[in-house]
C-alpha cells in the first residue's frame, strides 16, 4: 500500500493549520474595506446612545462577553475583553463592520438582524467604556 | 393493546414534560431569556448563536369547513453549533376535536450558511429529514398539491411519511427591513415525485433605535411583518393548479429578558386552501445552554 496518500493528507492539514493560525484574533481588522472603516457613528453626539447601547449589550452580548464586557473563557472558547487596546483603537466603522459580518473563526455571529441604529448604539456603549 | 399503548404514551409525555421543566430550572431560565423569531413558515438567514439553545412551541389552529377543529403544535429545539451551522429538532403533535390527541412525528433539520459576510442577498442551505404520520397538521410548510382535502380524513397514524426536504433560503436586511424568500423541494422516500413550494416573508421592528430606559412595551420590542406561502405542484405537474396558498400579517413581541411571543392570522387565498388558520408561538432562548449545565455540576 502506498504511503503517498497519508503524506499528502498531513501536508494539507499542516498548510491548513498554518493558514488558520495566521488568521488569529484581530486579523478581522485587515478585512474591513476602507469605506466601512471610515464610517462615523451617527449616534456619537446622542447622550442617550451609550445607555441604549448598554441595554442591547446586556441582552445580546453580555452572555458571551460578560456583564462588565471584560470577556470570559468557557472551556476552549475565549470571549474577548472589550476594554482591550484593540477595541479602544478600532474605529467605529471597523466595529460596525465586525458587528454586521461577525467573525467565523472567533465564533462571533453576525448581528445584522439588529437594525443598523441599534448596532451603532452598541458601538456608542463600547466607546463609552474606554 | 391500544389502551395500553395510550397509557404508555401519556406516561412518557408526562415524564418528558417533567424533564423539560427540570432542565429549564437547571439552566436558570429567568436570568437569560431572549429570542428573535420573525416568521412561522419562512426562514431568514438569521442563525442561532453558537452554544445557544432556543426552545419554541409553534402552534396552528383551524376549523376547516366540514371538518373537526384542530390544534397542532411543533415543539422546536434549535441549537447553534457554529456561527455557520444551526440544527433543529421538531416534535410534532396535534389534537382534533371529537377524535384524538396524538404525537405525529419528528423532523430534524440543518441550516448551513456558506457565506458569512453580509451581502444584499444572503443564501442559506437547508436540509431536513421528516418522519411523520398522516395525522400531522403542523403545517410548517405547504408543498405540492397540499390542500384542504388533507384535513378530511380522521386521525390516522398508521400511514408513515419519511421525507427529505431541501430549501434554498435567500434573505436580505435593508434599512431595518428583513425580506426572505424560500424555495422548497420535498421528496417522500417511498418513491413519490419531488414536490415544490415557496415561502415569502418581510418584517420590520416598529422602532429601529432602542430607547435608553428599560421597558417592556417599547416599540423596538415589537416587529410587524407579513408572510405568504404555498405549493407549486410536483415534478410532473409543476405550477399553480390544485395548489393551496396562504397569506397573513405576523406580529412579534420580544420581551426583554423574557420570551418572544408571536401571532399570525393566515387567510387561505384560493378554494383549495383552508379559509382561516391562526398561528401562535412562544420562544425561549437560553444563552450558552450547555456551558451553564457544566458549570452547575
Amino acid at each position: 500500500m502506498s504511503m503517498r496518500g497519508p503524506k499528502y493528507v498531513l501536508l494539507i492539514l499542516a498548510l491548513g493549520g498554518t493558514i488558520f493560525a495566521g488568521a488569529g484574533d484581530g486579523q478581522w481588522l485587515r478585512k474591513v474595506p476602507a469605506k466601512d472603516r471610515a464610517r462615523t457613528d451617527p449616534f456619537a453626539a446622542d447622550p442617550d446612545a451609550p445607555a441604549a447601547g448598554g441595554k442591547i449589550f446586556a441582552e445580546h452580548c453580555a452572555p458571551c462577553h460578560g456583564a462588565d464586557a471584560e470577556g470570559k473563557q468557557e472551556g476552549k472558547h475565549i470571549r474577548p475583553n472589550l476594554h482591550s487596546e484593540r477595541v479602544r483603537q478600532a474605529t467605529p466603522g471597523e466595529l460596525f463592520w465586525l458587528l454586521t459580518n461577525g467573525s467565523q473563526k472567533n465564533g462571533m455571529p453576525s448581528w445584522s438582524r439588529l437594525p443598523e441604529a441599534q448596532r451603532w448604539q452598541v458601538i456608542s456603549f463600547l466607546k463609552s467604556l474606554q | 393493546m391500544s389502551a395500553l399503548f395510550n397509557q404508555a404514551s401519556t406516561l412518557l409525555a408526562r415524564r418528558a414534560c417533567h424533564a423539560f421543566l427540570y432542565a429549564l430550572a437547571l439552566l436558570g431560565l429567568r436570568s437569560s431569556l431572549h429570542a428573535q423569531e420573525n416568521y412561522f413558515v419562512t426562514y431568514s438567514h438569521e442563525m442561532e448563536e453558537p452554544g445557544n439553545l432556543e426552545i419554541a412551541a409553534k402552534s396552528v389552529t383551524g376549523a376547516p369547513k366540514g371538518v373537526d377543529a384542530f390544534v397542532a403544535t411543533a415543539l422546536e429545539l434549535e441549537y447553534g453549533i457554529k456561527t455557520w451551522w444551526t440544527t433543529e429538532l421538531y416534535l410534532d403533535g396535534q389534537t382534533t376535536a371529537g377524535q384524538s390527541t396524538l404525537f405525529t412525528g419528528f423532523r430534524w433539520e440543518h441550516r448551513v450558511r456558506p457565506i458569512l459576510r453580509e451581502y444584499w442577498i444572503n443564501p442559506v442551505l437547508y436540509f431536513e429529514f421528516e418522519d411523520i404520520n398522516d395525522a400531522d397538521k403542523a403545517l410548517l410548510e405547504v408543498v405540492g398539491h397540499d390542500g384542504r382535502t388533507d384535513f378530511l380524513a380522521r386521525n390516522n397514524r398508521n400511514e408513515k411519511k419519511r421525507e427529505v426536504e431541501l430549501k434554498l433560503i435567500l434573505s436580505s436586511n435593508f434599512k431595518g427591513w428583513n425580506v426572505s424568500e424560500n424555495i422548497i423541494a420535498e421528496k417522500n422516500l417511498s418513491g413519490s415525485p419531488w414536490e415544490f413550494g415557496y415561502a415569502l416573508g418581510t418584517s420590520r421592528a416598529l422602532a429601529l433605535a432602542a430607547s435608553a430606559r428599560k421597558c417592556v412595551f417599547c416599540r423596538e420590542n415589537f416587529a410587524l411583518g407579513a408572510e405568504m406561502y404555498g405549493g407549486l405542484g410536483e415534478r410532473h405537474s409543476f405550477g399553480l393548479p390544485n395548489t393551496s396558498h396562504y397569506a397573513g400579517p405576523v406580529l412579534t413581541w420580544n420581551i426583554p429578558g423574557g420570551p418572544a411571543l408571536a401571532l399570525s392570522p393566515n387567510f387561505g387565498l384560493n378554494g383549495n386552501s383552508n379559509g382561516f388558520l391562526l398561528r401562535f408561538m412562544i420562544a425561549y432562548e437560553i444563552d450558552q445552554a450547555f456551558s451553564k449545565l457544566r458549570n452547575r455540576r
